[in-house]
C-alpha cells in the first residue's frame, strides 16, 4: 500500500504524521519524503545514512561540427530551451524539460544527451523504517523530476509491504508528482479559515487523481467548526482529531519522535493506521463516493 | 517604488496573517498573493473583486481517435508517460512538450493552449490587491507569480503607492524563484522548531543565491526560545538582518477565523512585535540604496517586549 499524506496548506503537521505513523508500525515500512524543496522528515528519524545519491535530467548537447543551424529543434522546443542564431546554436539546460524532441527532430543528428544535476537523493534506516529523501539544489527550479526519482526509488526497496509518502504543500505539479499512483492520501489539516481554503483545493486534486482519501484534523480545538461542516458535506471521513498540546509542539520544535516520548502517540497512529487500512478496503470495493470509482467521469468532463 | 517579498520556506509559520498586519500598519500599499497554489490572503483582507482574467499558460496534447492509427510512436516519444494504451492522454502528467503533436505521422494529435487559472484586481481597505487561484493541479505556477507581481507592480506605478507586499509561497523551488526575482528584499518568517530553522537556511541561502537582500523574523518565538535565538545567531552569521521575535499568541488563529486583520484587536503584545518588526522593515528598505543590504539591527531584539 502507497499511503500518501498531504495538506494543501503548509505546516498542518504532514511531517509529523508521516514521521510519527511510520515509527508507531510494528512491520518494516518505507518512508519517502517527497518534499524535497524543504525535506524535514530526517530531521526527526535522524537516520543512520546508506548512500547519497546524485539525481540530474536529460539536456541536449549540440554538436556545432554536425549542426547545419536548421533551426529545427528550436521550433520544436517549447521550453525556449534552444535559440538557433545566424552563426550558433545556444542550449539553456536550465530551461529543458528534458522531452527529448529536438534530438528526435534534428536531421544532422547533431544532438546527444547529456546530464544536469538538480539534487540529491539520500537512502537512509532507522529500525525497521527504510527511509528516502530528496534535496533540490538551491536555485533549482524543477521539482518533479526529482520527486519522481525519489517514488522510483522507494518502491524499489523490496519487502515493503508499506510506503509511506511525506509529500510538500501546496496543489500544483509537484503534489501531482508525489502522490501519483498512491493509494490512499491522508489530508492533514487544521481547523482554520486558512487550513479549510487549502483543504478544499487539495480535496479536489486528490479526487481529480482518482484517489480516495481522509483528514487528520491537527491543532482540532483551535479555530472554529467549519471543516467539520466541510467534511460532512464532501463525505470526507475524519479519521483523527489531535488537540492542541503546547507540550506536544515544544518537543516537535526539539526534533523528537512524538510516539516515543507520548505513549498515547503510538497508539493514536496505531488506531490511524487501522482506520486507513479499513478506509482503503471500503474504497476499493466501491463503497465510498469520491474514490476511484469517480475517475472514469472526472476524465470524460476534462477530455 | 519598493517590493517587499514575504516568504518562509516552511510552510503555515504565519507569512499571510504578517503580510495583512504589515497592511494595517503601512496604511496605503499594494498587496499581492504570490501563493498562487495555495492562496489565502483574501481570507484576511476581503477584497472587492474588480477584474478577472484567465491565466492562459502551456499546452495539453489531445489524440484524436479518428484520424490515429495506432502506430504507437508517440507512446515510445512521450518521456512523461503521459499516453496510455489506449491513445488518450493523461492531462495530469503531459508536460506540454508538443513531441506528439510535432511528430505524429498522421497528425492526429491536437494541442491547445491551456488555460490553467485566474487572476483578479481587486479593492482592499489597505489599497489594491492582486491575486489569482492557479487551476487544480495545474502547472506553471511560476508564470502566474511572475504575471501578479508584474500586475502588482503595474498598478502601483498607475496608482503612483510606493510599496509592493508580496505574500510568498513555501518551499525554495520554481513559484518562490518567480517570486523572489528582483524584489528589492525578502522578509523569512522563520519558526522556532528543528524544522524551521533547516527551511529558513534553505531559503536565506536561496536568497543570497539571486542576490536579493533578506531579513528574518521568528514568529512563536516562545514555543522554543533557545532556537529562538539559534536563529537570531545563524541570521545575523548570514548577514541577513535580523528583525525581531513574535509571541505566539491564539489571537491570530482568532483573527483568521473572524476574517479581520490583527491590528483591529488594539495593541496587544503580539501587535507591538509585529510593529517593531515592521519598523525594522521600513528601515531596511529605505536604506536599500544601491541595491547595497543595510541589516538595520546586527542583535537579537524584541525578546523583552514581546513578553506577554
Amino acid at each position: 500500500m502507497i499511503l500518501a499524506i498531504a495538506s494543501g496548506k503548509g505546516g498542518t503537521g504532514k511531517t509529523t504524521v508521516a514521521c510519527n505513523l511510520a515509527a508507531a508500525l510494528e512491520h518494516p515500512v518505507v518512508l519517502a519524503d517527497c518534499d524535497v524543496e524543504e525535506p524535514n522528515a530526517h530531521l526527526f528519524l535522524k537516520p543512520q545514512w546508506d548512500h547519497t545519491v546524485p539525481v540530474t535530467v536529460d539536456v541536449p548537447v549540440i554538436d556545432a561540427e554536425k549542426c547545419t543551424l536548421c533551426g529545427a529543434c528550436q521550433d520544436l522546443c517549447r521550453f525556449k530551451a534552444i535559440a538557433v542564431l545566424p552563426e550558433t546554436v545556444l542550449a539553456f539546460p536550465e530551461l529543458c524539460h528534458s522531452c527529448g524532441g529536438c534530438a528526435l527532430v534534428c536531421p544532422a543528428e547533431a544532438i546527444s544527451w547529456g546530464s544536469r544535476q538538480i539534487g540529491e537523493r539520500r537512502t537512509g534506516r532507522r529500525g525497521s523504517i527504510l527511509f528516502v529523501n530528496g534535496t533540490l539544489r538551491i536555485g533549482e527550479a524543477m521539482a518533479p523530476p526529482l520527486i519522481r526519482n525519489v517514488r522510483r526509488a522507494a518502491s524499489e526497496i523490496p519487502q515493503c509491504a508499506v510506503m509511506v509518502v511525506d509529500a510538500p504543500p501546496g496543489t500544483s505539479c509537484p503534489v501531482v508528482a508525489s502522490l501519483w499512483g498512491a493509494d490512499y492520501v491522508l489530508l492533514v489539516t487544521e481547523p482554520t479559515p486558512f487550513g479549510l481554503n487549502d483543504l478544499a483545493l487539495a480535496v479536489a486534486a486528490v479526487r481529480r487523481m482518482g484517489i480516495p482519501c481522509g483528514l487528520v484534523v491537527n491543532r482540532c480545538d483551535i479555530g472554529d467548526d467549519r471543516i467539520r461542516d466541510f467534511a460532512r458535506r464532501e463525505n470526507l471521513p475524519i479519521l483523527l482529531e489531535i488537540p492542541f498540546d503546547r507540550k506536544v509542539a515544544e518537543h516537535y520544535a526539539q526534533g523528537r519522535l512524538l510516539v516515543e516520548v507520548f505513549p498515547e502517540w503510538k497508539e493514536m497512529m496505531q488506531r490511524l493506521y487501522d482506520a486507513v487500512t479499513r478506509e482503503l478496503k471500503q474504497a476499493r470495493s466501491g463503497a465510498i463516493p469520491g474514490g476511484r470509482a469517480s475517475v472514469p467521469e472526472m476524465r470524460e468532463v476534462s477530455a | 517604488m519598493r517590493e517587499l517579498v514575504v516568504i518562509s520556506g516552511k510552510g503555515g509559520t504565519g507569512k499571510t496573517s504578517l503580510v495583512a498586519a504589515f497592511a494595517a500598519l503601512a496604511g496605503k500599499v499594494v498587496l499581492c498573493d504570490a501563493d498562487v497554489d495555495a492562496a489565502d490572503l483574501h481570507l484576511v483582507t476581503r477584497p472587492r473583486i474588480l477584474e478577472t482574467h484567465d491565466f492562459v499558460s502551456g499546452h495539453d496534447a489531445q489524440i484524436n481517435l479518428e484520424r490515429c492509427t495506432r502506430c504507437g510512436l508517440c507512446r515510445k516519444w512521450c518521456r512523461f508517460n503521459a499516453i496510455d494504451e489506449a491513445f488518450r492522454v493523461e492531462p495530469l502528467l503531459c508536460e506540454g512538450c508538443g513531441v506528439c503533436a510535432h511528430l505524429c505521422p498522421d497528425r492526429a494529435v491536437d494541442f491547445f493552449e491551456k488555460t490553467c487559472g485566474l487572476w483578479h484586481v481587486s479593492e482592499t481597505a489597505y489599497g489594491p490587491m492582486v491575486h489569482a487561484r492557479l487551476g487544480i493541479a495545474e502547472e506553471n505556477s511560476g508564470k502566474l507569480v511572475a504575471l501578479v507581481r508584474r500586475e502588482a507592480r503595474r498598478l502601483a506605478e498607475s496608482r503612483h503607492i510606493d510599496l509592493i507586499l508580496t505574500d510568498g509561497p513555501p518551499g525554495v523551488g520554481c513559484p518562490v524563484i518567480a517570486s523572489m526575482g528582483n524584489a528589492d528584499a525578502v522578509l523569512v518568517v522563520a519558526e522556532p522548531t528543528v524544522t524551521g530553522r533547516h527551511d529558513m537556511e534553505r531559503v536565506l541561502a536561496l536568497a543570497g543565491h539571486f542576490r536579493v537582500p533578506a531579513a528574518v523574523c521568528v514568529n512563536k518565538w516562545d514555543v522554543h526560545p533557545q532556537e529562538a535565538h539559534r536563529i537570531a545567531q545563524e541570521t545575523c552569521a548570514r548577514g541577513a538582518a535580523f528583525l525581531g521575535f513574535i509571541p505566539f499568541d491564539p489571537l491570530v488563529t482568532r483573527s483568521q477565523v473572524d476574517g479581520r486583520s490583527l491590528v483591529d484587536y488594539g495593541e496587544t503584545p503580539v501587535v507591538r512585535s509585529i510593529q517593531e518588526v515592521w519598523n525594522g522593515l521600513k528601515a531596511l528598505l529605505e536604506n536599500l540604496e544601491c541595491g547595497v543590504p543595510k541589516p538595520v539591527e546586527q542583535s537579537p531584539r524584541g525578546m523583552g517586549t514581546a513578553q506577554a
